[in-house]
């Protein structure tokens, strides 16, 4: 008998607790192999059975030593609750359980701040979901018909001068262009966010390019996808499919070497250029890939050694949003010829408003987009703390950067594009629809995308585990022998679909208020049934 | 749904030719008020074309307001129709206590201005009448610009015309072009302000529908220029977008088609002025118009036109005879003053053109 301490780790300490039935077990060892955290292990236990072999009961007692799955009482081998040992196991013998009195969090600060991936736990309250497309059309004018009419569903990606700037004269009747305008994109306004390769497997990274891909080409549907901070494949950068990339440059500025030697074999500009200021998940940190995630092809790309990657929370040398525009807008726009726009990506925050003021007011009009990531963004890495407990949700956010816009004459000038808890509900066009009508001209999402690979994160809890490199779908991790989980083909086609369900969902939405074009700040289509919400973000309040 | 009308003559028309074009379109409708801006003008007003002249309905009150404003601004009377209304019994009008046609002289310093000082300046006056009249809730003043005549009231269509003896065809009013409309606002609060046609600085503009951007339309135009002001229906967005495309911008007239109904993106690609088209749409996005829509509209040199929403979703017909157009929502009307014109000739514009009628009556179909 081992002595047992009251302060010991036990099951019933941990986040979830392993349902197991050894009498549906058949020891195929399938849940042990799958698991990738190594939370529950082989273990025998001692039992005492008492049974009858003959025709008449002959009961005989029997001592036996047993081999069970047991579930490691342990802070760092601890379940998830990722449920892969549910999922192969063929008997239905055992799953995950979430526990109620898990002391977790309490317990586990002894080896610093805890870390891990996901969104805030915390936050995940819907403001969307207490707004409803509340304005319909009806005999005034005609609701559309989403099967049957055309829809124009495209966004700007670029710097949007003023009409009495833009450089036109008249000749014979006919405006003509008579200088240059800053380079703008009509994009889907749907953006495929930035996860990095490293925050993600190749693999996954590669399903959620292939998706770009065969969006672009064979569905007519403008969707870009940000490469987020880590690079790109040589292949890629140097492919005529760079037109559909978004390149991340963040405070680590990892990549960027072989994004610059690249350079002069680029066969076509990329779709744009995102500084990342700053991230919804954990605002005011910086990427952070962990050592375990840092693998050989990682640090190719990268130009590191295995280490833990922190990118610092600021661009280093930027001590203002002045400084910000020149040296990064103007040096970024002029390593493209000023043909690629360069727009900024910034944690939403109380001080979002004071940002997009500069922005917008920048004498050089070099800000091709303002990105508003939310609290409820997913991260591949960060500390629970930043998760939890820093941020800023996004939607009233964006209404009141439109709104600072709208009061000065200049919406519309630098597109809004708002992230963070996108999807959440796994209705992304309900969110985009409603966002878009707020002022948004678009939406960027990440975590749905991996959620459509497979990732079973979510914010209850459940995983967050895409920190640690054991990511037991093969997404978020650089193990090869996990990575093979992936499929990648089945991968595209997942977020492929989706997308073109947003798009229908879309129409479904547009069709209604009797819009072919995007509603890009169209608030009196939307009603609240929550005051506050109402009041908040000046739309009608109905019950 | 608005029924809407115009004339454009080579001799002079009363506006009673006006409303036989609107009734027969009315029937079934609520008949809540006629609105109508004549432009060209003949009859009392014939010797004073280049006079502003200031349309006006108020009380008493307000006459005296007007009255010293403009002393005090150094606006000279040259000339006065008031007319003497019909007030018998029974009829449905909800009439103001006075209604002044007056024409002024421009104050003596504005002989050292340019044509377009002085059409500031005009506007200015305006405004600041229409803020005193509305401080002193004393009534309405909706244009005041040379040869152009504003009426507007609330009431039964035949009735107001019977009130202001427009019936008589005495030959006090007539114009060679009027632009009309037979119903107070039905989605909004009815006020004069908001019955069409509109009048900003030369610019006339009457539409039939629902512009579902109307509140992205008004968040903008609310900070392009001081006479983008009332916003008392979503109509009135497109007459301030055709004002700041043609006048402030001085783009061509198609390209208020390319602003409020943009070509889709596929369209624009092939085109090779797709910059241009491009550079348009990108800012002037809060300018595009959504849902249902006729547009009729007089331009500063008298030129007339029609078009409709990207989905042509409200009628329009355009009809001709050698010395007459008109523009109607529904051809029962002009069969009913022009039955005799040959009706093979009649366009229905498309949801891609613009109609534009000139001085010497040419019709042309401008593609967008």
């Amino acid at each position: 008998m081992r002595a047992v301490k009251t302060q010991d780790i036990s099951c019933n300490d941990l986040t979830w607790k392993i349902e197991y039935d050894p009498s549906r077990c058949t020891m195929c060892g399938s849940c042990v192999a799958s698991c990738s955290f190594k939370a529950i292990h082989v273990a025998v236990e001692r039992r005492d059975m008492t049974y009858s072999e003959a025709e008449t009961p002959m009961p005989v007692k029997k001592h036996m030593a047993r081999p069970v799955i047991e579930q490691v009482a342990s802070l760092t081998n601890y379940c998830r609750g990722c449920g892969m040992c549910e999922k192969v196991c063929p008997n239905h013998a055992i799953h995950p359980v979430r526990n109620p009195d898990t002391r977790k969090t309490l317990l586990s600060k002894d080896s610093g701040p805890i870390k891990r991936g996901g969104r805030t736990n915390l936050n995940a309250q819907r403001t969307l979901d207490a707004i409803v497309v509340g304005r319909i059309s009806q005999m005034t004018d005609p609701s559309l018909d989403a099967a049957r009419h055309t829809f124009d569903i495209r966004s700007p990606l670029g710097r949007v001068l003023a009409a009495r700037d833009l450089p036109l004269k008249v000749e014979n009747g006919k405006l003509v262009p008579s200088g240059h305008t800053p380079p703008v994109h009509w994009i889907y306004p749907l953006i495929f966010s930035d996860m990095s390769i490293g925050a993600l497997s190749t693999r996954a990274w590669e399903a959620v390019a292939l998706a770009v891909g065969y969006l672009n080409e064979k569905c007519g549907l403008p969707v870009r996808m940000s490469s987020g901070e880590g690079g790109m494949p040589m292949g890629l950068l140097k492919s005529d499919y760079l037109k559909y990339f978004i390149i991340q440059i963040a405070s680590g500025h990892f990549g960027w070497n072989r994004i610059i030697k690249a350079m002069p074999q680029m066969v076509t500009d990329p779709a744009g250029v995102l500084i990342k200021i700053g991230q919804g998940a954990k605002p005011g940190d910086g990427g952070l890939l962990p050592a375990a995630k840092v693998a050989e092809h990682v640090q190719a790309i990268r130009g590191v050694p295995k280490a833990t990657l922190a990118s610092p929370p600021n661009h280093q040398g930027l001590y203002s949003i002045e400084e910000s525009v020149q040296k990064m807008h103007l040096s970024m726009s002029a390593a493209f010829g000023f043909r690629v726009p360069v727009a900024i990506k910034c944690a939403a925050s109380a001080t979002s408003v004071s940002v997009y003021n500069n922005l917008l007011r920048d004498p050089y009009h070099v800000c091709g987009g303002f990105f508003l990531d939310g609290i409820q963004g997913g991260t591949g890495a960060a500390n629970e703390i930043s998760l939890d407990h820093t941020g800023h949700p996004v939607v009233s956010k964006i209404r009141d950067c439109y709104l600072a816009a709208v009061k000065q004459g200049l919406q519309g000038q630098i597109p809004l594009y708002g992230g963070g808890g996108i999807g959440m509900t796994g209705n992304a066009a309900a969110d985009a629809f409603k966002m878009m009508c707020l002022g948004a001209n678009g939406v960027f999402t990440g975590k749905v995308l991996i959620q459509l690979l497979g990732c079973v994160g979510n914010e209850h809890g459940r995983c967050n585990a895409c920190n640690t490199g054991k990511c037991p779908t093969g997404i978020c991790t650089q193990d090869p022998r996990l990575v093979k989980r992936l499929d990648v083909d089945k991968g595209a086609q997942k977020i492929v679909d989706y997308v073109l369900t947003f798009d229908m969902e879309l129409k479904k939405l547009m069709a209604p208020i009797g819009n072919s074009s995007l509603p890009i700040g169209r608030s009196d289509a939307l009603v609240a049934t929550d005051k506050a919400v109402a009041d908040r973000l000046g739309i009608q309040y109905v019950c | 749904m608005c029924r809407i009308g115009s004339i454009k003559s080579k001799v002079p028309i009363p506006p009673s030719m006006a409303l036989h074009l609107m009734l027969p379109q009315q029937e079934g409708h609520d008949n809540s008020g006629f609105a109508m801006v004549m432009q060209d003008l003949y009859g009392v007003f014939s010797a004073y074309k280049d006079k502003p002249l200031l349309s006006l309905a108020c009380t008493q009150r307000g006459a005296d307001l007007v009255e010293e404003y403009m002393d005090s601004h150094n606006f000279t009377q040259v000339a006065e129709w008031l007319p003497v209304p019909d007030k018998k019994s029974g009829l449905d009008i909800k009439a103001m206590p006075y209604y002044i046609f007056r024409n002024y002289d421009y104050p003596e310093d504005a002989a050292q201005m340019t044509q377009k000082e002085r059409e500031e300046l005009l506007l200015d006056t305006r405004l600041a009448l229409r803020k005193l009249l509305a401080e002193n809730n004393a009534g309405y003043v909706y244009s005041f610009w040379p040869d152009v005549l504003t009426l507007k009231e609330i009431g039964d269509p035949r009735d107001i015309a019977t009130y202001f003896r427009l019936w008589d065809d005495n030959g006090c009013l007539a114009a060679k072009s009027i632009v009309a409309q037979c119903r107070q606002n039905t989605n909004y609060d009815i006020v004069r302000y908001a019955a069409h046609p509109f009048f900003l600085e030369g610019y006339t503009l009457c539409a039939n529908g629902e512009n579902t951007f109307y509140t992205k339309n008004k968040e903008f135009q609310s900070h392009l220029h001081r006479g983008y002001i009332g916003f008392e229906s979503d109509s009135q967005c497109f007459l301030n977008t055709l004002h700041y495309v043609h006048r402030e911008l001085g783009w061509p007239l198609s390209y208020y088609k390319h602003v409020i109904t943009p070509l889709p993106f596929e369209e624009i690609q092939k085109r090779p002025d797709k910059d241009v088209l491009l550079d348009i749409r990108e800012s002037l996005a809060n300018l595009e118009i959504n849902g249902p829509n006729t547009v009729i509209a007089v331009l500063p040199d008298g030129q007339m036109m029609t078009c409709c929403d990207s989905k042509k979703l409200r009628p329009v017909v355009v009809g001709r005879t050698d010395d007459r157009v008109a523009i109607s929502s529904e051809v029962c009307g002009l069969n009913e003053i022009m039955p005799d014109r040959d009706q093979t000739k009649d366009i229905y514009p498309n949801e891609r053109e613009i109609v534009v009628i000139d001085n010497d009556l040419e019709v042309t179909r401008c593609e967008q």
